[in-house]
């Protein structure tokens, strides 16, 4: 069972993958850990999670926020459009966090934040984040 | 010697085998048409009576029987999303050995709810949410099914979070409410054993009775399970085997009948090859579908249109015409049946063939390749069959069929669709007497002697 319902302390629901082609694992299961030791309960998609498989868990588990992650270079192609997708699926609501090495190159993480706020992501994270930061966003977003 | 008779009450047939359990032996088996709308015991004495004529026996003390007489035991299903609990309640029923009238998905709307009351659903599986999960449609699907102009048992198995509240709110409104533990607790897990058992016991405690089966109730044992239930018991028992028995190993079985195409897999279904990753809904190990689309008789229209109808006139071969002049003569007689060699026996045939390709192919799980930056990886969605080596015909079209390995043969892997997870090299048995129902029902207390009568009666073809 999961821990925050052990505790008995109704625990933020978010739904957790690796969007596209990305096979990287190791980031994956390192998020798990610590979103669940900080109390959330995380439905974990795994690795080479397509947008449609996002919007159904979310839908299923009732989750308020999905978190993607990418570390090979194609997030921009594959998370254009999920906020679309919510929106058709009636989560207008839910909060959108990418992070990893969203883009090829270097490219300055600015210019990376502001192309994924556009495609309406709600925050974005740079490699190397610690997940504690955004734990703490998420808490913020989702208890306000 | 100590005889037991195995009746198989279908929807045009009432079947009875005679078994010797000492031996043991299969004594005789006949048929007669099931007189449901009379009294279900005159066709049961009619089959009993020609027993007779081959065993000489004709007192039957001891009885078991399975039922799929007047229609079955009809199910609707509804879900949330259509590939997560709207399908793992689908699974659930047919695995309960359900036919499916219909499968509903996200708020229930009044056309729906009028179209539930319409179809009769003997009962309703009704699923939605991961536990902990989405309680808003659910709760919606509940107030709405308060307006239903139908009332039939309803297994609840969703959210548990909100499972007192609807079973509140439906009892209410005079609902008869079973709960049953979420038929997907976590995302993508499939837990179907508590639905499943409540299913079963709702319909020996309601469903046996308003079929009017319950007449024959004095006479026999009990009606123990609806028909498709006692196949895949028969299906699991010959797999894995019993206490000392070793079974035959992972095998399919393919039931080609008038209206559908029932499929029975017992097999992990685990990835056989290297760089696959699993997908989507978990899957069970005693897996059965039903193609409701694909048959010989009533759904022979259905099946021509899957393949194209020019198609088949072209491996009868015949023309277009006449094919659609039988399909018009099937309707108006459907139980037209023919054993001699002609135009609507080849038809037959080639149906029976068409039927076990397509709704393998359905069962069988599917790989998707994708080229990534780190090479290619397949994500394979449902079971992979490969390596099964075990594929068991049953039903009428495929027991009479002129040529059945070769119609069994169409379950096999097919290189120009090599993406789908079907038997690599299986062999190929039939069910020359059509007894895996019967021999279903025997394992419950005979499991020793249905094995040894099942492996010696499934001859390789």
């Amino acid at each position: 069972m999961h821990k925050a319902w052990v505790q008995g302390i109704m625990s933020h629901t978010i739904v957790l993958g690796v969007i596209g082609a990305d096979v990287h694992a190791v980031g994956n299961k390192i998020l798990h850990y610590a979103y669940t030791q900080a109390g959330f309960f995380v439905v974990n998609l795994g690795v080479m999670v397509s947008q449609e498989e996002f919007v159904q868990a979310a839908i299923e588990s009732g989750a308020r926020a999905i978190v993607v992650s990418s570390l090979y270079g194609h997030g921009e192609i594959d998370c254009r459009g999920l906020r679309d997708k919510c929106i058709e699926a009636g989560l207008e609501n839910i909060k959108l966090y990418a992070g990893g090495n969203l883009v090829v190159g270097k490219t300055d993480f600015k210019e990376v934040e502001d192309k994924f706020i556009a495609m309406g992501f709600d925050r974005v994270y740079p490699p190397g984040t610690d997940p504690k930061t955004s734990i703490d966003d998420i808490n913020k977003d989702l208890n306000s | 010697m100590k005889p037991i008779l195995c009746i198989d009450f279908g929807s045009t047939y009432t079947k009875v085998v005679g078994i010797d359990v000492d031996e043991p032996k299969i004594l005789g088996r006949t048929q007669s048409f099931t007189t449901v709308k009379e009294d279900i015991n005159i066709g049961l004495e009619k089959a009993i009576g020609k027993l007779a004529n081959i065993t000489g026996i004709s007192e039957w003390p001891v009885r078991f029987a399975c039922s799929s007489a007047a229609g079955g035991l009809k199910m609707i299903a509804i879900g949330l999303v259509p590939q997560l609990t709207m399908e793992a309640a689908k699974r659930a029923a047919l695995s309960a050995g359900a036919k499916i009238l219909k499968t509903y998905s996200y708020e229930l709307n009044e056309a729906e709810l009028d179209e539930i009351a319409k179809l009769k659903p003997d009962i309703i599986l009704f699923t939605g949410g991961i536990d902990g999960g989405n309680q808003k449609v659910v709760l919606h699907n509940a107030q709405q099914l308060t307006q239903c102009k139908v009332r039939c048992p309803l297994v609840f198995a969703g959210n548990k979070a909100v499972s007192d509240q609807v079973a509140k709110i439906l009892r209410a409104s005079e609902w008869k409410v079973y709960v049953a533990n979420n038929v997907m607790p976590t995302l993508n897990e499939l837990s179907i054993d508590s639905a499943r058992a409540l299913i079963r016991d709702i319909f020996l405690e309601h469903i046996v009775v308003a079929k009017g089966l319950s007449k024959v109730q004095n006479t026999i044992d009990n009606i123990l399970m609806p028909t498709p239930s006692a196949v895949l018991l028969a299906a699991e028992l010959l797999s894995k085997g019993h206490i000392g028995a070793k079974g035959i190993g992972e095998l399919i079985i393919v039931d080609v009948g008038g209206a559908t195409t029932d499929v029975h897999s017992v097999a992990d279904g685990h990835p056989t090859q290297s760089n696959v990753l699993i997908k989507g809904l978990s899957d069970l190990k005693i897996k059965r579908t039903v193609e409701g689309d694909l048959g010989a008789r009533y759904s022979l229209p259905s099946l021509v249109e899957v393949v194209g109808i020019e198609a088949i006139a072209a491996t009868i071969p015949t023309s277009v015409e006449v094919i659609n002049q039988i399909l018009k003569d099937l309707e108006a007689h459907p139980e037209s049946f023919v054993s001699e060699p002609g135009l609507l026996k080849t038809l037959d045939d080639v149906a029976a063939e068409i039927a076990v390709k397509e709704s393998v192919t359905r069962h069988a799980g599917m790989l998707e390749v994708h080229y990534t930056p780190f090479g290619t990886v397949y994500q394979q969605t449902g079971k992979d069959l490969s390596q099964v080596s075990h594929v068991i015909g049953t039903g009428g079209p495929l027991i009479y069929h002129h040529n059945v390995r070769s119609a069994l043969k169409a379950a096999q892997f097919d290189p120009k669709n090599p993406f789908s997870l079907k038997p690599l090299s299986p062999n190929y048995y039939i069910d020359k007497q059509y007894i895996l129902a019967a021999m279903g029902l025997l394992s419950i207390k005979y499991p020793k002697q249905a094995l040894a009568l099942l492996k010696s009666a499934i001859t390789e073809v």
